[in-house]
């Protein structure tokens, strides 16, 4: 008998073709819709290009688009390898943010490295906190971790919008309101220099700040937590098949509110890094939905770390290229907008790709396929 | 001749990497029941599926009442009067018996509104007929499994099948249910209908089928008359070599008490009483047989002992130490070995690999792990050793659990199970849906327990499961132990009776 399969190569490839030719359908399809509208798709997607890889700034801004993205992605793709459904990254997200900006504005004075390493911190307890409750829900009362995790989204926004609220006619101001009077905007004050992340380099006009090291750790770390733990091997065993969970010994409500609460704090470090490394203060308007994005960013990645990884700079390269291929093709916004939701259909209706390039499915994958989300 | 229903000519069927079926003849005339014998894997199923429309055969060609034709789908195979009770029933459970019957096919009045009550009606003569007793009212998830299953068969009568298949029907039923479902088999052929029966249980094939043939690596290796033969000759047919279907074992040599359980009461999911004060203690070096019909509370009393059940009330000692409200990691630690009696839920996750599934409850202890980590070598170390001593047939370690067969996929749990040191085993219907010779190996493997001084609790169904192994056999009976009888002393129909509920 052999020991291990020969086939880890293959089976890596397998895994990689059908979120590739989901993009590359996507893209083609998306070209025919420039077309029927009468764009030239091919300017379109050079301009595109050229504002995403075409000069250092573009560079720069692709990747600031793709570190938010990675945590929210790997949020989404944490929780389900755990059979959780997190859709509470958007929330998560303005929870971290918040957090980071009370730790980076009330803690001023302390020591550099301690105080960013406090405010990173504090992102990461809120989000763990704000998801864990949607974990907890779920073990000890069956609530599905979907509606409970949209429900959170609202009230997180709502709660941070409040926190920085501007009061007025007899109102209060919220209590994290800059308390500057010149500032008319609802927002925090700026966090102190100490608690900001560093910028690591230049990259044209743009800096790449200390994110970028987090993102590779925070890979790394899900990778080695997913894949090599003891605890990566009951999360997957809980995701795969609880009732074995339960068998196997692992305490399957405690697993599930850890996965959540891990979960949440992938998501909130978003919030966090955009506000300590490139906002210096949280403002409600701060976010592009990059909580909602993760799904995305999640599903094509095969909620594999690394694949998570590259999806977010492919997602952060249409971001930052939206606005070149705007003025080059003079195509607007929405076009790049359906492009994305195309992938995500090829991605979510992966028979439709295989019927187009006539591919097989294995006996394996389909068991996998159908043991998929939704099944508690 | 003129009354051959179906012919099956030179059939081929590739799956990538097994060849699932080999140049297969088949002949099947009017008013037969023929039996299609073999272990699982040996491509049974695979044909059957052919003639149902559902894969298309790679070589070779069907004949249906002389006829040649090509099945796309089940649609196909329903109109030219082949019908299929699948193992796993395709009822609605939330429907009545007639709605599922007629699904697809709706009686329906003007303006399309469902016929209710010519539903009904025609279930009823249908059930008449063929002396099939079913209520076409009731609700399907309210029936019992042998009349879900009767449901089945009406459906394929309704949709005009002559040519009826059953796909391992008796695996799930009681053993009187089965016998009841041997009536209606004899009744439906004695009316013209031409069965197939996919089994690898050798009584029940002698006692029903009208012809056999035994089908092995995707061939057919012979045909047999029941009158002509035996048990004996069917195993080794159908293994390829001679097989010992009573595993020979010593008197036992009982020892200390490991397992006291003193009136115990558990609850079921609906929160029933399922087992209402049961008391029995199992010694070490004997196996304590626990006969039953199924749902009789067996299945709760081994999943309150295994801690995936909270107790109602009672008390269970392991060793001395008190595990009545055990998890099921405590029972682990304790020296418990667990096989469950589904073990897709429970003894496996069917997408970890052969090397996972091995330390599936114990990859947390050394060696299996270093600090918070999986200790990857030690886990595969494991899984090659097992593999080999266990006689585990998988092509890497790496394999899915969940792409073994179900005999080697049951291997996995024994030898994982059992290759600990142990005080306890709780096996559980632990060779329910395996082929003659994974039984006879896992029983062997039961008794090498005993032997060296392990405690065993045997669940089963299988009335010749308990009889072949057990030193004492307890029967339980509503949730209770109506007597414990010494194996030797116990008889069939005495055991058949306190299953029964008489004492």
């Amino acid at each position: 008998m052999q020991i291990k399969s020969p086939t880890f190569l293959r089976s890596l490839t397998q895994t990689l073709v059908l979120p590739l030719l989901s993009v590359v359908t996507a893209v083609l399809v998306g070209s025919l819709f420039m077309l029927l509208n009468g764009y030239n798709p091919l300017a379109a997607y050079a301009g595109m290009l050229d504002g995403a890889f075409g000069s250092p700034t573009s560079v720069a801004r692709t990747l600031l688009s793709a570190i938010p993205l990675l945590f929210s992605g790997l949020s989404v793709a944490f929780a389900f390898k755990g059979g959780l459904f997190n859709i509470g990254g958007e929330g998560q997200l303005f929870l971290g943010a918040v957090a980071s900006a009370w730790v980076g504005v009330a803690f001023a004075g302390l020591p550099g490295v301690i105080h960013m390493t406090l405010a990173v911190l504090a992102g990461f307890i809120a989000g763990a906190l704000w998801g864990g409750i949607s974990g907890a829900l779920k073990a000890y009362t069956g609530a599905h971790e979907v509606i409970t995790t949209i429900m959170l989204n609202n009230l997180a926004i709502i709660l941070a919008g409040w926190l920085v609220s501007q009061g007025g006619e007899g109102q209060t101001p919220g209590p994290l309101r800059d308390p500057d009077p010149l500032n008319i905007v609802p927002r925090t004050a700026q966090v102190a220099e100490s608690a900001r992340l560093p910028v690591l380099f230049k990259l044209g006009s743009e800096s790449i700040n200390f994110g970028l090291i987090l993102a590779i750790l925070a890979i790394l770390i899900i990778w080695w937590l997913v894949w090599r733990s003891t605890f990566g091997f009951e999360l997957r065993m809980v995701g795969l098949n609880p009732s074995a969970g339960k068998y196997a010994g692992v305490n399957v409500k405690r697993t599930t509110i850890t996965t959540m609460a891990i979960a949440g704090g992938l998501a909130a470090l978003a919030g966090a890094i955009e506000t300590l490394g490139r906002n210096y203060y949280f403002a409600p308007n701060f976010n592009t939905g990059y909580g909602f994005d993760g799904i995305a960013v999640a599903l094509l990645g095969k909620s594999h770390p690394l694949g998570v990884g590259l999806s977010a700079v492919l997602f952060g390269a249409m971001d930052a290229g939206t606005t070149r291929m705007q003025l080059a093709a003079r195509v607007p916004s929405e076009i790049i907008q359906i492009v994305q939701a195309l992938v995500l259909v090829f991605i979510a209706a992966p028979e439709i790709i295989r019927f187009i390039y006539r591919m097989r499915l294995e006996k394996e994958e389909r068991a996998a396929l159908s043991a998929g989300w939704g099944q508690r | 001749m003129s009354d051959i229903v179906l012919e099956v000519r030179g059939i081929t069927k590739r799956f990538p990497g097994v060849l699932a079926n080999d140049q297969v003849d088949l002949t099947l005339r009017q008013g037969e029941i023929l039996a299609l014998l073999g272990e699982n894997g040996a491509g049974k199923s695979t044909l059957m599926n052919i003639v149902y429309g559902l894969y298309h055969p790679d070589e070779g060609e069907l004949l249906v009442k002389g006829q040649a034709v090509k099945l796309n789908g089940p649609r196909d195979a329903i109109g030219r009067g082949i019908g299929m009770v699948h193992q796993h029933f395709q009822l609605i459970p939330v429907m009545t018996v007639a709605e599922n019957v007629v699904l697809g096919e709706e009686v329906v009045r003007a303006g399309g509104v469902l016929d209710r009550a010519k539903a009904e009606q025609r279930v009823r003569d249908l059930s008449h007929q063929y002396g099939l007793e079913v209520d076409p009212a009731a609700i399907i998830e309210e029936l019992p499994v042998g009349t879900q299953q009767r449901v089945e068969i009406v459906k394929a009568l309704y949709r005009k099948a002559e040519i009826l298949i059953l796909d391992e029907p008796t695996a799930v039923l009681t053993p009187q249910e089965g016998e009841e479902l041997f009536a209606i088999m004899r009744e439906l052929a004695a009316r013209g209908v031409s069965i197939i029966f996919i089994s690898h249980k050798l009584k029940e094939v002698l006692a029903v089928a009208t012809r056999i043939m035994v089908m092995r690596a995707g061939r057919v290796v012979g045909e047999a008359e029941p009158a002509e033969a035996t048990e004996a000759s069917l195993a080794s047919m159908m293994v390829g070599r001679d097989v010992i279907l009573q595993v020979p074992k010593a008197p036992a040599k009982p020892g200390d008490v490991v397992l006291h359980v003193d009136a115990l009461t558990a609850l079921d999911d609906r929160k029933h009483q399922a087992v209402s004060g049961v008391s029995f203690e199992v010694r070490a070096g004997e196996i304590l047989g626990i006969a039953g019909v199924q749902g009789n509370g067996q299945t709760e009393l081994v999943e309150v002992l295994t801690g995936l059940r909270a107790s109602g009330g009672g008390r269970v000692t392991i060793g001395g130490r008190d595990l009545t409200h055990a998890t099921a990691r405590d029972y682990t630690l304790a020296g418990g070995a667990h096989i469950p009696e589904d073990r897709h839920r429970y003894g496996m996750v069917l997408q970890y690999t052969v090397a996972d599934n091995l330390v599936l409850n114990y990859y947390f202890q050394a060696p299996f792990a270093r600090g918070l980590q999986v200790n990857q070598p030690a886990v595969d170390a494991n899984a090659v050793q097992q593999v080999k001593a266990f006689d585990i047939r998988t092509p890497t370690i790496d394999t899915r659990g969940g792409s073994l067969s179900g005999g080697n996929q049951q291997k996995v749990v024994v030898a994982r199970e059992v290759s600990r040191p142990i005080k306890l085993l709780i096996a559980s219907q632990p060779t329910r849906g395996l082929d003659v010779g994974s039984i006879e190996y896992i029983h062997r493997q039961i008794v090498v327990q005993r032997d060296a001084g392990c405690a065993v609790l045997l669940v089963s169904a299988e009335l010749d499961e308990i009889m072949a192994l057990s030193d004492r056999i307890a029967v339980m009976y509503k949730g209770q132990i109506l007597a414990t009888l010494a194996a030797a002393d116990a008889t069939r129909e005495q055991l058949g009776l306190l299953m029964a509920g008489v004492h």
